[in-house]
């Protein structure tokens, strides 16, 4: 990816450094109420949290035009739902099953959708909407319009067939996809090192002539600045690209997971390099942002989460008739 | 009234839809330069070109999720599957997320697409190239899944399938390509959901769907022979199904016999034997036989796969025992 690139891409969308840090502390704390919320049992079944990963959605989503653009996702998706910009209470209602949820209860946490904000899900099968994400480019591009798809995915989804079938037609294709793979490192109880043929996951585009690129995903700017290079070459090469944003996640796999197979001292080391400390870090030496703004900003967004937290408890069960709407239209 | 095949019919339908909406576009292994692997799509390339009719690699759990993708942002694809066989590989994209993300969505994310290709037992075959999958399709809600049997139920239910703003699941079957009927020339469609009686009779209902009707046909000629008349319900669609058809012919006849390709366990065959049972209990004059596949893979041997799977004599035999008719 050249450097001329990043620099379009950079002036065409300066990023708001502040906003990203909001989000990414939005995310954060509105996973916490729901890991708090379930620890009450106000939440059941899978509850995958997010926390650790925040950059990357929030790196990557930052470039979007949703009115043109989409988003896809796996289970773990609050954080990119968030990112997207969708209603918090409406989250938090969906994860209490409550009808004012944004799947009006039918979904929980796996399927968050949004329609209108180009929020396609929150898919529970691992690697199975990643079709789905190049069939939706395939619209753009059938219709000519200006439009990139995000894919993301973990390194849980990398080996499926899915995966490597979309690739090669995503290709043959030319559609403009992003697929980001956010290696967290471990699929479910498995260190991915375990169960790959590589360590790089970048490389695993180069056999479908699809170039790739490994980013650290917990540095946000790094996140935005590439995947700013590889939604302009999208659109402008009209090409797939995959990218392999290197990231963490600080909990189990959902809540059950203790998370055994890793040593306090690696999840520390990451802890150490928090995305949401690093950016505040560079925000407070650039002089842009002050540690008293930080924390107003941190108390507004507590402030909100308990407001969708409210909201859900709030909000009233589905009624029994709803069991049998939205099979068909 | 044209004289067409099968094929024909399905093309006519394919063609119609494709000019009268844009977003239709046909996808699937050879459908392009090849013209069709039973030749359904002949001459469809040249005409719409190559951004509508999509030749794919073999992949089908790709292409189809692809296609499903395309759907959801608002296209109509139309997904050929070379034979129903394949589109096991397919079956997540299908069942998990075409039947499904309307409801996970909450009722956002409607999915039209139709997936269409030959099902159910062919010749010389073997088993993993002959079988009869409708039941396992028929299991999924979300999904709508129509058989039609003739050329006629075949082009008005493919143009109602293209059009309709959920996944429909359209099997047709190798032997039926060549089959002909006759087809109005002026446009119609056919309302999903909704059986025909082929044949009208008093004694007894013969219920199916899909290719078997041919033999119900053949097997309801011996039987007018004998002086028994069966009243045939093609059902052409198994989701949603016509269960107002269904307690109609049995509560006149008193007496059902149902003929299902597919093998017995967890079949439409069953399902619709424990519907009728369960609705019409007082009505019946007699148990409810159902004529399917033996329980078997499909065996090679021609004499074998004939013997595995429903036949003229097997509905006769249905038939008479339903009316406590002994061996002539």
């Amino acid at each position: 990816m050249t450097s001329d690139n990043t620099k379009k891409q950079e002036t065409q969308n300066p990023p708001d450094l502040k906003h990203m840090l909001g989000q990414m502390l939005l995310i954060r704390r509105f996973e916490e109420r729901a890991a708090q919320a379930y620890g009450l049992r106000k939440i059941g079944g899978f509850l995958h949290l997010y926390i650790g990963q925040e950059a990357v959605a929030v790196g990557s989503i930052a470039h979007l035009d949703l009115k043109r653009d989409y988003v896809y996702t796996a289970y773990r998706d609050h954080g990119h739902a968030i990112a997207c910009g969708m209603d918090v209470k409406k989250l938090m209602a969906e994860l209490y099953g409550k009808e004012s949820g944004c799947s009006r209860g039918k979904g929980g946490s796996m399927h968050f959708f949004d329609r209108e904000k180009h929020f396609m899900g929150g898919n529970g099968i691992v690697g199975a909407h990643i079709p789905l994400a190049a069939g939706t480019a395939m619209k753009i591009k059938f219709n000519k319009e200006n439009g990139v798809v995000l894919c993301f995915f973990g390194d849980g989804a990398i080996h499926q067939g899915a995966f490597h079938e979309t690739l090669n037609l995503a290709k043959i294709w030319n559609l403009p996809v992003v697929f980001i793979c956010e290696n967290n490192q471990y699929g479910m109880g498995t260190d991915f090192r375990r169960v790959s043929s590589v360590d790089d996951f970048s490389i695993m585009g180069q056999s479908y002539g699809i170039p790739g690129k490994q980013v650290n995903g917990m540095d946000v700017l790094e996140v935005y600045r590439e995947v700013g290079e590889a939604v302009y070459r999208a659109k402008e090469e009209r090409t797939p690209i995959l990218l392999e944003i290197k990231t963490y996640r600080y909990k189990g796999h959902s809540m059950s997971d203790p998370a055994k197979y890793r040593t306090k001292e690696e999840l520390e080391e990451y802890k150490n390099q928090d995305p949401i400390l690093i950016l505040k870090d560079h925000l407070l030496k650039e002089k842009k942002l002050t540690e008293d703004e930080f924390q107003k900003m941190d108390k507004k967004i507590k402030e909100q989460v308990r407001a969708a937290a409210d909201f859900a408890e709030e909000s009233p069960e589905p009624a029994l008739e709803s069991l049998y709407e939205d099979v068909l239209v | 009234m044209a004289l067409i095949t099968y094929r024909e019919a399905l093309r006519q339908a394919l063609k119609e839809e494709m000019h009268r909406d844009k977003n239709v576009i046909l996808l699937g292994e050879e459908v392009a330069q090849y013209n069709g692997a039973y030749k359904v799509s002949k001459g469809l390339l040249d005409e719409f070109g190559e951004e509508r009719v999509i030749d794919t690699p073999i992949t089908e759990e790709g292409f189809t999720g692809v296609a499903i993708g395309a759907a959801i942002a608002g296209m109509r694809p139309v997904v050929e599957w070379m034979t129903f066989n394949f589109s096991i590989q397919a079956m997540d994209q299908v069942f998990n997320n075409a039947a499904k993300m309307l409801y996970m969505s909450g009722g956002q994310v409607n999915i039209p697409i139709v997936f269409r290709g030959p099902n159910g037992p062919a010749e010389y075959l073997a088993s993993q190239h002959s079988q009869a999958l409708a039941s396992v399709y028929a299991h999924f809600p979300g999904l709508k899944v129509v058989s039609p049997a003739t050329p006629y139920d075949a082009k008005g239910l493919l143009k109602s399938a293209i059009r309709d703003d959920n996944p429909v699941v359209f099997m047709e079957a190798e032997l039926m390509y060549a089959w002909e009927g006759d087809v109005p020339e002026e446009e119609y469609l056919i309302e999903i959901g909704k059986a025909d009686l082929k044949k009208e009779g008093d004694d007894v209902s013969i219920i199916t769907f899909g290719k078997p009707l041919k033999i119900v046909t053949e097997a309801a000629e011996i039987l007018e022979k004998r002086g028994i008349h069966a009243d045939i319900l093609d059902l052409r669609s198994l989701r949603p199904l016509d269960e107002e058809a269904i307690l109609k012919t049995v509560k006149k006849t008193n007496r059902a016999v149902i003929v299902d390709e597919s093998w017995p366990v967890a079949s439409m065959a069953s399902y619709i034997g424990w519907f009728i049972s369960h609705k019409a209990f007082d009505f019946l004059d007699a148990p409810v036989e159902l004529v399917t596949s033996e329980d078997v893979p499909m065996p090679y041997n021609h004499t074998l796969e004939l013997a595995a799977q429903p036949s003229v004599d097997k509905i006769v035999q249905a038939v008479q025992k339903v009316m406590y008719i002994g061996e002539a």
